[in-house]
């Protein structure tokens, strides 16, 4: 983070300069996004997945908004990843399939359950956090669990059904309509992450991460600015989790545990926090990993998954893309060198 | 035996292995602010050991809860050793993140060992069964856990208030850079609290076994129940932590007991409400 920052602070002069020229679209981006449709000609055998992995990258999106870019540690971020899996499950089986309202439906109600817990997060930090948000998230399980006229409870929400997106496209068996809509998704609302990170109102976000006790001290509504962002995060949870309702056509509780929050919580580690492509990327390696060995027994594979864990935060603190971009900078560092 | 007794006789020797559970954790976080989620997982080692060597080698059951303590304390010596002390001065996420797949770990190398399957074990005869007293039945057993730490919580109120030991620990909780300052050697101190605690948590698991039961996911189902506690009784503060874990153990039985339907809804509620009344818990002094 600290070097995009200083190489891209050289040349311009203003503040805004700054923001301008961090807000640059890179060619690394451009082929980044390019390569997400390469799923479609490549390998349509697993198109399924990829809608999956398109999902969760938002859902891990979201949460690198607020712990990556805001410092708001959350143990419990499914809790609206959740409450969007149920708002657009509720609303099929109400008779209402919809897809692109059931989406907006479903923001809607995990930004306003966002909205509302974000008045207790602002408050607190440290371990009071971690401990609220974690019981928030056992709390909204254990009472979808009990509510079971609802939810359905232990077997989930049954009877979903999905319309044609757009009246046109069937969701189909291969996922052919499943990753277009999921990857549509994704790419509209990182256009929207991108736009605020890069924003003033993104940059004093950094200033929170960096150091709660100043902000304030230089005139920042620090706890507006983290009402704010949580609850944009809580939306797009929110969005992250009615697209896994449309394109599967369930929804468990387990949409909403501790495991499901503690999944994201890795794959944004293991990408990479602070970064926008952190998640995304994180995401991607999980998934596709968890495919691979999906012969494995689920208590196995959480032995790699800590394994990796431990290596990550001991070796790489900043993920693949803190790795990364070290190495690009220590291979330039040594080419500046050999030249005179 | 009526409902309300029972359920706060119940609910106390609950109460009681989740604090032997949770003591530790509470002193190593006031110290030295390090988050740790592994602590369950001493624990569950703990009730490995208990079981392994009555079943498999046919200890009697009370030579096994010494070495239930120890085998907590060598495990937890030797992961602060080799991973934790790095991370005192790292940010809470990175600690969490670090603890929590030493439990993925352990959750695993558990299931390897194992498997998934709820472990059994027979208590020793004079253990089972329960006694009349005054109309009322009380399980043997319970009655034993209550008394067991009943006994080690004043050995620790003791060491803890009347040692040089225990004067060097409240000094290194209360300020950790003072202590230093004084001469306090706060980094074996530590250690060997560190230690301790993962030794009481082992002890506890053994002694869980016969109530609680014993599966690989022990060490998680468990975890949060133990962060309730240590997060509403107070960091560093041993009554915090046992009145917490005396609330709790009681207030879980009576949910279940008289409203099955809202399961644990009551109780994450109450530590929602606990928490953002009191963020350094009932006793917590920061």
């Amino acid at each position: 983070m600290a070097s995009e920052t200083m190489t891209a602070a050289a040349a311009p002069t203003g503040p805004h300069d700054v923001l301008r020229a961090q807000a640059r679209w890179r060619w690394g981006e451009i082929a980044f996004w390019i390569a997400t449709l390469l799923p479609f000609v490549l390998t349509p055998d697993y198109l399924v997945l990829a809608s999956q992995v398109a999902i969760t990258a938002l859902f891990a999106l979201s949460l690198d908004l607020i712990l990556g870019f805001s410092g708001i540690v959350s143990l419990g971020h499914a809790a609206y990843f959740g409450v969007g899996a149920y708002t657009a499950g509720l609303l099929s089986v109400w008779g209402w399939g919809e897809p692109l309202t059931g989406l907006l439906a479903a923001g809607i109600a995990a930004g306003l359950v966002g909205y509302i817990t974000s008045f207790v997060i602002a408050r607190f930090r440290h371990l009071a956090l971690i401990m609220i948000t974690l019981g928030f998230c056992l709390l909204l399980q254990e009472a979808a669990n009990s509510a079971s006229w609802l939810t359905g409870g232990f077997n989930g929400l049954q009877g979903i059904h999905t319309w044609r997106l757009l009246g046109k496209f069937e969701f189909d068996l291969y996922g052919y309509t499943a990753y277009g809509y999921a990857l549509a998704g994704l790419f509209l609302v990182f256009l929207l992450a991108r736009r605020i990170i890069h924003s003033p109102f993104g940059l004093a976000l950094r200033g929170i991460r960096e150091n709660n006790a100043r902000m304030p001290a230089i005139g920042a509504p620090t706890h507006s600015h983290i009402r704010t962002i949580y609850t944009i995060a809580a939306i797009i949870a929110g969005i992250a989790g009615a697209l896994l309702t449309q394109t599967t056509e369930t929804v468990s509780l387990e949409t909403l545990g501790f495991q499901r929050s503690a999944d994201v919580l890795v794959m944004l580690i293991i990408g990479g926090t602070g970064r926008l492509y952190g998640g995304l990327i994180g995401a991607a390696v999980y998934m596709v990993a968890r495919d691979q060995f999906s012969g494995l027994n689920p208590q196995y594979w959480y032995f790699w998954i800590g394994l990796l864990l431990i290596a990550v935060v001991m070796l790489l603190p900043n993920g693949i893309l803190g790795g990364l971009s070290s190495l690009a900078q220590w291979v330039e560092a040594k080419w500046r060198k050999k030249l005179p | 035996m009526p409902p309300f007794f029972g359920v706060l006789f119940d609910g106390a020797a609950y109460g009681m292995l989740l604090f032997l559970m949770s003591v530790g954790l509470s002193v190593t976080l006031g110290m030295m602010n390090f988050v740790n989620l592994a602590h369950c997982s001493f624990a569950m080692l703990g009730g490995y050991v208990t079981v392994t060597l009555m079943n498999a080698l046919g200890w009697p059951f009370f030579a096994t809860l010494p070495l239930a303590f120890i085998a907590g304390a060598a495990a937890s010596i030797v992961l602060e050793r080799i991973f934790f002390r790095r991370f005192y001065n790292s940010n809470e996420l990175n600690q969490c993140l670090l603890t929590i797949g030493i439990v993925f770990v352990s959750i695993a190398a558990a299931a390897y060992i194992y498997g998934t399957d709820q472990q059994s074990m027979q208590l020793p005869r004079y253990l089972r069964g329960s006694v009349t007293f005054g109309g009322l039945d009380f399980a043997i057993y319970r009655i034993f856990l209550i008394a067991v730490a009943a006994l080690i919580t004043i050995v620790l109120v003791v060491t803890l208030e009347s040692t040089r030991f225990g004067a060097q620990v409240r000094a290194a909780v209360n300020n950790q850079r003072m202590a230093r300052g004084l001469g306090i050697d706060v980094d074996t101190l530590f250690a060997v609290t560190f230690a301790l605690g993962g030794g009481l948590a082992g002890l506890g698991g053994g002694l869980a076994v016969a109530m609680l039961g014993l599966d690989p996911s022990f060490a998680l189902t468990y975890l949060i129940y133990v962060l309730i506690i240590v997060a509403v009784g107070g960091l560093g503060s041993i009554t915090g932590s046992f009145v917490a874990a005396m609330l709790l153990g009681v207030a879980d039985m009576a949910g279940k007991y008289y409203i099955p339907a809202f399961g644990s809804v009551l109780i994450y509620l109450v530590m929602l409400v606990m928490i953002m009344w009191r963020p350094t818990g009932l006793f917590g002094r920061r």
